[in-house]
Parts: C-alpha cells; sequence; structure tokens
C-alpha cells in the first residue's frame, strides 16, 4: 500500500511563496470550488490558503539563520482528524494514503480542525465546509496532462526544487531514499500522528582545508607561478611522454 | 480556543437540563423506595420534565449555529463508531423521547404499576425514567468526552473534563428543580436544597482540582518538535501571512490575559460561591426569589464557566503562529 507524500527540503528553501501561490492557483480553478477570499484588497484580508511558508530565526542576533518553513498538511499515517469527524466527510484514502474531505458530506463543525495539532485544516468562509491540502489528487491522476507534470503544483513551481513528491511506503522512490540518506524528520513526533511528509533538515556542507593543501608542500622552491607557455612548435607534453 | 457562543450555550443549556430530570428521577427513586416520605407531586413532575426537555430543545437550537451546513446535520450521527461529537448527536434526542414520555407519563396520569419487587412497586415512569437516566449520564459522558478525547489539547485531555460537565451540569439542574419545586412542590423543597448545596460544593471542588492541573500543565510541544530544529533559541519572524487566517481566529480567544484571568474570578463567584450562598440562606428566608435568583446567577456564572473552558486550552497549532510579520 502506497502513501503519497510531499518531503520538504529546508536546506535549499529559499522562502519565495511560489508554492503558495501556485497552490492557490490550482486548487482555486478546480471543480471543488474556490478557495474563497475575504476582503482581498481591503483592511484584514483573509482566504483560505492549503499552504503557507512561515519564516524562523535561529539563533541569536547576530549570529542567526533564517529557516523558511512551508507547512501544509501533513497526511498523517494516524491521522488524528478523521476519526473524531461525526460525518465521515473526512477520510484517509487506501490506495494511496491521502487524507481527503467530501466536501459535500461536511457540516463545517470545525471538529477535525481542534484535532489537528498542526492547524493543516481550515474552515472556508465561502463554502463553510472544511478544506485542507489534496495533495493536488485531482492533478496527478489526471491522463489529460504530460506524466512529467502529474505531480502537485507546488512540487513544479518550486525554482530551488526543494519539494520533492513521491511514495514514501516504497523504499526504492527518490523521496524514501533523500529521508533514509538525509535525515528527513517527520514534525511533532510525540503525538504519535506519523505524518506522511517529511523535512530534510539544514545541512552545513563544509571542507577543512589545511595550510599545507593551499602551499605545496612538495615545492620548497616556492615554484608556485605560472610557467612560460611553450612554443607551438615545440613538442607536446604528449610527444614526450608517449612511446 | 475561540470559544464560539453555539458550543456554550448548548453545553450549559443541555447540563443545565439533564441535572434538571436527574433531579425530578432522585425523588422518585427516594420517595419509592420510602427514603423520603412526601405526597407525589404529578403537576411538578410534568412541569419540570417539560422545563428539562424544553433546555434540551434550546441546547439542540444553538448547536446548529455551530455548524457550517445546518441542513446535512443528519449526517452526524453516522461515526458512532469512533466520533464522540456523533455518539452526542445520537444520544441527544434519545435523551429527549425518553424525558418527554416520562415528562407524559405524568402529565396524563398514565403511571400504572407494572409489578411488584417486594414491597417496592415498579411503575411505568420508573422504567422509562431509569432509562432516560442511562441516556443522560451517556449524554454527559458523550459531550465531556468530545473535548476530553482531544489529546493535543492538554488543559482538556482529562477526566476531570467528563467529571466536571456532569458535576456542574447536575448541580445546575437540582438549583433549578429547587426553584421549580418551591412553586409546585414546596415539600421537595429541602431535599433539593439540600442536594443542591452538596452537589454544587463536590463540582466545585473538582472545578477547582481541573484549573490546579492545567496551572501546572507542561506543553508536550514546542518551538523545537513544531519545526523540527534542535536549537534552543527559535523565533518566529513571519507566519506565511500579512492578514489573519482561520489559524488566527479558530485556536486563540483573542482577549488580554487580564480578561480571561478576570473571568476565572467572574465564575467561581458567580457559578459557585454566590449560589451556594443563596441556596444556604434561603433555609432561614425561604423565599422564591432567592431561588430563581440563585438559578440565574449561577447559570450566568457557567456561562463565564464555559468560555474560560474553551480559552484556557491551547492548542498545539498556535505554535505556528506566534508572529504575523
Amino acid at each position: 500500500m502506497s502513501q503519497l507524500a510531499l518531503v520538504i527540503d529546508l536546506n535549499v528553501c529559499v522562502g519565495c511563496h511560489a508554492c503558495v501561490t501556485s497552490c492557490k492557483e490550482w486548487n482555486t480553478s478546480g471543480l471543488a470550488g474556490y478557495l474563497s477570499d475575504k476582503r482581498p484588497y481591503d483592511k484584514d484580508p483573509t482566504g483560505t490558503f492549503f499552504n503557507r511558508v512561515q519564516s524562523f530565526e535561529i539563533g541569536q542576533f547576530p549570529k542567526t539563520e533564517m529557516v523558511h518553513f512551508p507547512k501544509s498538511c501533513l497526511h498523517c499515517e494516524e491521522p488524528p482528524c478523521v476519526p473524531v469527524c461525526p460525518t465521515g466527510a473526512s477520510y484517509k484514502r487506501e490506495e494511496d494514503g491521502i487524507v481527503l474531505v467530501d466536501y459535500d458530506k461536511c457540516i463545517g463543525c470545525k471538529y477535525c480542525s481542534w484535532a489537528c495539532p498542526y492547524g493543516a485544516r481550515e474552515l472556508d468562509e465561502h463554502q463553510k465546509v472544511m478544506k485542507k491540502c489534496t495533495l493536488c489528487v485531482d492533478r496527478i491522476y489526471d491522463q489529460s496532462i504530460v506524466e512529467d507534470e502529474r505531480k502537485p503544483s507546488c512540487v513544479l513551481s518550486c525554482p530551488t526544487s526543494a519539494r520533492l513528491f513521491g511514495d514514501v511506503h516504497d523504499p526504492d522512490s527518490d523521496v524514501s531514499e533523500k529521508i533514509r540518506e538525509q535525515g528527513g524528520y517527520q514534525l511533532m513526533p510525540e503525538w504519535g500522528t506519523k505524518p506522511a511528509n517529511h523535512y530534510l533538515p539544514r545541512r552545513k556542507t563544509s571542507l577543512t582545508i589545511h595550510h599545507d593543501e593551499l602551499v605545496r608542500a612538495d615545492n620548497p622552491l616556492k615554484k608556485e607561478e605560472q610557467l612560460p607557455q611553450p612554443d607551438f612548435d615545440d613538442p607536446s607534453l604528449d610527444d614526450v611522454t608517449s612511446w | 480556543m475561540h470559544p464560539a457562543f453555539s458550543v456554550i450555550f448548548l453545553t450549559t443549556l443541555i447540563g443545565l437540563g439533564q441535572g434538571l430530570f436527574l433531579a425530578l428521577y432522585t425523588e422518585q427513586v427516594y420517595s419509592i423506595l420510602k427514603v423520603l416520605q412526601t405526597q407525589v407531586y404529578i403537576e411538578y413532575f410534568s412541569k419540570a420534565s417539560m422545563v428539562s426537555l424544553g433546555l434540551l430543545v434550546l441546547g439542540l437550537i444553538a448547536s446548529f449555529f455551530h455548524l457550517g451546513h445546518p441542513e446535512r446535520a443528519w449526517r452526524s450521527a453516522t461515526q458512532w463508531r469512533t466520533s464522540w461529537l456523533s455518539r452526542e448527536v445520537i444520544v441527544l434526542p434519545i435523551s429527549m423521547f425518553f424525558i418527554f414520555v416520562y415528562g407524559c407519563i405524568y402529565h396524563f396520569d398514565l403511571n400504572a404499576t407494572l409489578f411488584n419487587v417486594g414491597e417496592i412497586p415498579i411503575n411505568i415512569s420508573l422504567i422509562v425514567g431509569f432509562i432516560a437516566t442511562l441516556m443522560t449520564f451517556s449524554l454527559y459522558v458523550s459531550t465531556g468526552m468530545i473535548y476530553a478525547s482531544i489529546r493535543f489539547l492538554q488543559e482538556w485531555h482529562s477526566p476531570l473534563t467528563v467529571i466536571n460537565y456532569t458535576l456542574i451540569g447536575v448541580a445546575s439542574g437540582f438549583t433549578l428543580a429547587a426553584a421549580i419545586a418551591s412553586e409546585f412542590a414546596p415539600g421537595l423543597l429541602n431535599f433539593y436544597t439540600g442536594w443542591s448545596i452538596a452537589l454544587i460544593i463536590i463540582a466545585f471542588i473538582f472545578r477547582l482540582f481541573s484549573l490546579l492541573r492545567n496551572k501546572n500543565l507542561r506543553p508536550k510541544s514546542t518551538v523545537q518538535t513544531a519545526i523540527g530544529i534542535r536549537h534552543s533559541q527559535i523565533k518566529q519572524i513571519s507566519q506565511g501571512s500579512m492578514g489573519g487566517s482561520f489559524n488566527t481566529r479558530e485556536y486563540f480567544h483573542g482577549k488580554k490575559e487580564s480578561f480571561v484571568h478576570s473571568v476565572k474570578w467572574i465564575f467561581i463567584v458567580m457559578g459557585f460561591i454566590l449560589p451556594l450562598l443563596l441556596l444556604i440562606s434561603n433555609f432561614y428566608f425561604n423565599d422564591q426569589n432567592i431561588l430563581l435568583a440563585a438559578v440565574l446567577i449561577q447559570y450566568i456564572g457557567l456561562l463565564f464557566e464555559r468560555w474560560y473552558f474553551f480559552a484556557d486550552a491551547n492548542h498545539p497549532q498556535n505554535i505556528y503562529y506566534q508572529m504575523i510579520s
């Protein structure tokens, strides 16, 4: 049984919000109804979003580092929002593990939003139903789209490829390999919700260069400067060394 | 959490209604077992049952204001296997039905004795009332478990939530029963006043327990586990949007700390201490207005109690929404 999920690489996310806008664009244009905005150009604008990029400052000024943190539904393997739903509108798909809301069954009681520790669910002001990231379920199986593009909208839009999409249950998939080899982790593991989405941590790539690697120790005459170019007519190195 | 008035009215009104019914049935059991030697106040029983039913109906109506799609509310009875909310939706109308039948038995004087167990006569209202009592208690448990079952809200995730919902509801119901009895069943007045004094004290003790427990809670989730970065100093710079969102509205009461603090003292005084003093003073003054004042003040106090109950709960998702920009 597969479990589709996103793997988000915090090492390369630059916080450009391209995933936020492309998510909104795709999901507001779908058959399931638009993601409503209230007062979009007025005071106190608000609206439904499936995905947000937040920013955190790590460390104490001036020695700080900024981490941009994209946050959407994590499609938990033990989704706490599903069993609390009184109508059965919230469900987790058997075949691919996507957690979805049936907008025709949802009564908008908000109970599932209380039961999600990540705040991944929002009540749509216009449709009065709970909405959340669908992993672009209306896109990833669409046969009319080129196969390469059958991925969530946010993944396609990411300019730094910080968002990866795949089956985390398949040990040979790209995402599983990334989780395995680059220390992928889950959010709030203390609740046992087993989020399917993983995050790859900040990784420092540093190289220690010793002094004797900069200055050749085996060059006592310090002949580091450029050697004179041989003439065109002179035999080349190959002519000399190959018999 | 953001306290929604629909839910505050739902839980307080049905708690009061259930408590009133339990007060009736307690008296009936007492008199059948001959612990209490009184006449049967038929009018009191039929009127008070209807008041109880009316309160449950009002609570049900209030609950609809919480829904985005009230017309689909019937669907919420389907997931009783997993959802306490669904169980409440089922038990509430069943309780209403049996309380209605119970009231009708008295109103139309259908209370025939079916058989005798020893010297105890088992009549129809005793059996119907027993089922209604079971349903009433199931309703208290379901209502409490809706909140207690969410493990992320540590303030709620405790047996104290269910105990408090039950005790507070029963205490307010007995106070109301005393006020109604002062009009229709003066012989039961002391019985109910005594019971409600005892219940208010017990409810108060358990509510103080939960206040103490919540004061010493240590949040399980931190910003470190929330974003998975192991560093002692993490500060949010941006929550991703300049305007508000569902996440900034639904999970926070939006009031100052001092306001929440004063609500706590208001509910302690109005929900417990004042009604207690009024009920005790009624032993000396024996005035119907004192009882009515006790019911009213207690109910308003319990509205504050419920508001505080919601505002007190701190949802872990708030960690992600510390700073607008």
